[in-house]
């Protein structure tokens, strides 16, 4: 039976190209492997060789051709016996896969629009955290991811926390105190300095079914594993086809602390809030901290979890029960007002609530929201705020290209446009490396002052 | 073909004629498998990035002999082989290089993203080295269950040179994790040959800086590649940590479907074709020893081809995935794999 030959694709984007030269005349023998042609793409010149054995019975394009289109037959092969006379004229061109243009049919814009505007639909989630009346104890924020860690390894025996100084150092900043005490070596991992390294290796750990908590001492070391978190965490579900993902928390001390410099002091939200896969979570009270690190470990997804240095000695309310969780996506109203909504997250919150403080001293009252998580976002909150208020501010620490507030923004243009009164401000950090020097630091950084300036803008006051 | 004469090699101890018949099999199920995936993509039917183990069969079938249920198994983006090797259907596999709903990923994968929970298959990945901390990591999920499972983390001489191997090496010891380190050493990291690339060539001689063994093994020879194995799964089954093989070995087509090959000449390749073939090598041997007859030869060779040519049909006709999936298995509602308490 004769075989078409047809014109091959040599590389991801080749559509046509110079049939240069013919190693092979009508009526040689080709074996499989044989080197049949030399094919000029746009790149290079390649070899072709032979899928099939047989006879060069016919050759149809003459060597020298150009441009000639991919599955163009380019010659036929004939089995033994049988005569190049044989060959009736070439088929039509060799059927490309089906819906090669248009995609599958239902593949239109609309399924997208429909998706993206999901979000915007449901409404926001004003039920309280805990029950009312609950009894409250007093603790910082170190001691509540301390006793979330604790209280989850208990749970689950596949839970077990590795990264730099974690176990006999205590954790350097003093987060994992105690734990290798109680759980032993096996489950808090005390690992060499080596980001990539172990985070792939947790990341593996992981696709095997264990729910690792990797700490890193700041996220800026996290760079040296970003692609472990993004690559082989963040997307394995998906090119699996859901057959695997990595059940795990990435967690440590992120953004500024205090004159440590360029190099240990940004902002990371804005970054892995931009990947899907991840679920990023930015707490600022410490009841935040222990109820959403206990979901970020139980989540079936690699989690971000960015805790700052500054915050970790805080006080805050906690309530007193055996086990609680918070659930992300969930904003929270921290402060009620009409006048002005500001949106922030992580240590933002304690500009935007001083700013608030501030600010109701002069008749404002601004209510303030933080979003607690940044993958998923609770727009439902915002956007019902801003229906009331018909202002916003956003208030982050991070750089301002890129940043949560410019997407909050959009965002909030997108779906409360004929609500808003004034265009909203995001106020950042300033869009420079960290200094060292006092002064300068506090320049970079974001202050209660330039949110007050922000709402006021806002509100034309 | 001229071809060195198989006489010279003493008689294989460590297999049986069932076992050498699987190896044939096997390793051809392979090559035309790879071959017929070369000539889809000529057609358009596979697009992208498409990188074919032709040659290099005996590394994964000699080592996939080695290996016992629950043993695990990680690749870069040069993985058709890998898969084929431990079990996985070529249906799914071939399904997913055309990106249609019947591959492995729903065709949401592509070649170099492929994975199968089933067959403890953990990818497929894309880039270069990232398997090796990862390969270590599936290891040591075994050794924090107790079991003595091991982890078979391959990648070639050019992930070699990439810093994350050496942090994985120093981990991997440190806590004595039972994965191999399989380096698929075909000489050349896409155009660059090992020896444009280093001045220390003996890459599993690395290891010893971190206390680790390892040998180097002819890899177009099956039965050395499954001697060296079963050496290396000991070691890691009694607990006494990771092992290295190079596994010296050559692959007879481009880098991937884009690789013009003028890096090396037309003569090395054929040499190597004609002279160490590990497909024909094992031919011989069956021949040779009377183990087989050219017809039985010839039967099984047409059994691969209808296997083949089986898979290539399904992969045509499974529809392309729906537009739905687009927005499916980004986030998990539960973890697909199950905990690892519950699998152990």
């Amino acid at each position: 039976m004769a075989t078409e030959i047809l014109m091959p694709a040599l590389s991801p984007t080749m559509e046509e190209g110079t049939l240069a030269k013919w190693l092979k005349k009508e009526g040689d023998e080709v074996k499989a492997g044989d080197i049949i042609a030399e094919i000029e793409t746009d790149k290079a010149t390649m070899e072709f060789e032979a899928v099939d054995e047989g006879i060069l019975g016919k050759i149809l394009i003459d060597e020298g051709s150009e441009g000639v289109k991919v599955n163009t037959p380019i010659a036929v092969l004939i089995e033994e016996g049988e005569s190049a006379d044989d060959i009736k004229a070439p088929a039509p061109v060799a059927a490309a896969p089906e819906d090669d243009k248009g995609g599958h049919p239902n593949d239109t814009g609309q399924t997208i629009q429909r998706a993206e505007a999901a979000p915007a639909a449901p409404q926001a989630d004003r039920s309280p955290d805990w029950p009312e009346g609950t009894p409250m104890k007093t603790m910082t924020v170190r001691e509540a991811l301390r006793e979330a860690m604790e209280e989850e390894m208990d749970r689950d025996e596949t839970v077990f926390l590795m990264g730099e100084e974690v176990g006999e150092y205590q954790g350097a900043y003093k987060i994992s105190q105690g734990l290798l005490d109680k759980f032993g070596p096996r489950r808090v991992v005390d690992t060499p300095i080596s980001e990539i390294g172990f985070t792939g290796i947790g990341t593996g750990a992981a696709l095997a079914g264990l729910r690792p908590i990797v700490e890193f001492m700041t996220f800026n070391f996290a760079m040296q594993a970003i692609d472990h978190i993004i690559n082989s965490a963040a997307k394995t579900l998906y090119m699996s086809g859901g057959q695997m993902g990595a059940p795990m928390v990435f967690r440590g001390p992120n953004g500024a602390a205090a004159r440590v410099g360029a190099q240990h002091s940004q902002d990371y939200a804005a970054w892995y809030a931009a990947i899907p896969g991840l679920k990023v979570v930015m707490p600022y009270t410490a009841a935040d901290a222990k109820g959403l690190l206990k979901q970020a470990i139980r989540d079936p997804n690699p989690v971000i979890f960015l805790e700052n240095e500054i915050l970790y000695g805080r006080s805050f309310e906690v309530p007193d029960l055996d086990d609680f969780t918070i659930p992300f996506g969930k904003a929270r109203i921290a402060r009620e007002g009409s006048d002005v909504t500001i949106v922030s997250f992580g240590i933002g919150m304690s500009h935007a609530l001083e700013a608030a403080e501030k600010l109701a001293e002069e008749g404002i009252e601004a209510e303030v929201i933080d979003l607690r998580t940044l993958r998923p976002i609770d727009y439902a909150t915002v956007i019902e705020s801003v229906q009331k208020t018909n202002r916003c501010v956003t208030v982050e620490e991070g750089f301002p290209v890129g940043s949560i507030g410019n997407h909050i923004s959009a965002h909030i243009m997108e779906n409360a446009f004929d609500w808003l009164d004034a265009p909203v401000i995001n106020c950042t950090g300033k869009d420079v490396p960290m200094p060292y020097a006092a002064n300068l630091e506090k320049h970079a950084l974001i202050t209660p002052a330039e949110v007050v300036e922000a709402v006021k803008k806002v509100t034309y006051k | 073909m001229a071809r060195k004469p198989a006489a010279s090699k003493p008689a294989p101890s460590n297999t049986s004629k069932d076992e050498l018949l699987k190896f044939y099999r096997d390793m051809l199920l392979i090559r035309r498998f790879e071959e017929k995936a070369g000539q889809l993509y000529g057609m358009g039917l596979i697009g992208g990035f498409c990188h074919l183990y032709i040659g290099q069969e005996a590394v994964v079938v000699g080592l996939e002999a080695c290996a016992k249920e629950g043993d695990k198994r990680i690749t870069s983006y040069r993985d058709h082989g890998h898969m084929l090797a431990c079990g996985m259907d070529p249906r799914g596999v071939m399904a997913e290089l055309t990106g249609r709903e019947g591959g492995y990923s729903k065709g949401k994968g592509g070649s170099m993203h492929m994975f199968s929970r089933e067959k403890h298959f953990y990818g497929g990945h894309g880039i270069v080295a990232a398997q090796v901390p990862l390969g270590a990591g599936l290891a040591f999920a075994d050794k924090y269950l107790g079991n003595d499972n091991v982890t078979f983390t391959y990648f070639g001489d050019g992930a070699a040179n990439q810093g994350q191997v050496y942090e994985s090496y120093n981990m991997a010891e440190l806590w004595d994790l039972p994965v191999i380190f399989v380096i698929e050493n075909n000489q050349y990291a896409m155009g660059t040959s090992v020896k444009r690339s280093t001045k220390s060539t003996t890459l599993f001689g690395r290891g010893e800086a971190f206390g680790i063994p390892g040998e180097q093994v002819d890899g177009m020879d099956v039965l050395a590649v499954k001697a060296a194995g079963e050496k290396a799964v000991a070691h890691c089954r009694a607990g006494k940590g990771p092992y290295i093989l190079e596994i010296m070995t050559y692959r007879y087509r481009g880098h991937s479907m884009s690789d013009p090959a003028k890096y090396r000449t037309r003569e090395e390749v054929q040499k190597m074709r004609d002279e160490r073939d590990a497909i024909e090598n094992v031919r011989e041997l069956l021949l040779q020893g009377k183990h087989a007859t050219e017809d039985e030869l010839k039967a099984v060779d047409k059994e691969i081809k209808d296997i083949v040519n089986d898979a290539a049909e399904f992969s045509k006709e499974s529809p392309e995935p729906a537009a739905e999936e687009l927005w499916t298995d980004i986030y998990a509602e539960e973890l697909p794999q199950g905990s690892a308490e519950e699998r152990a």
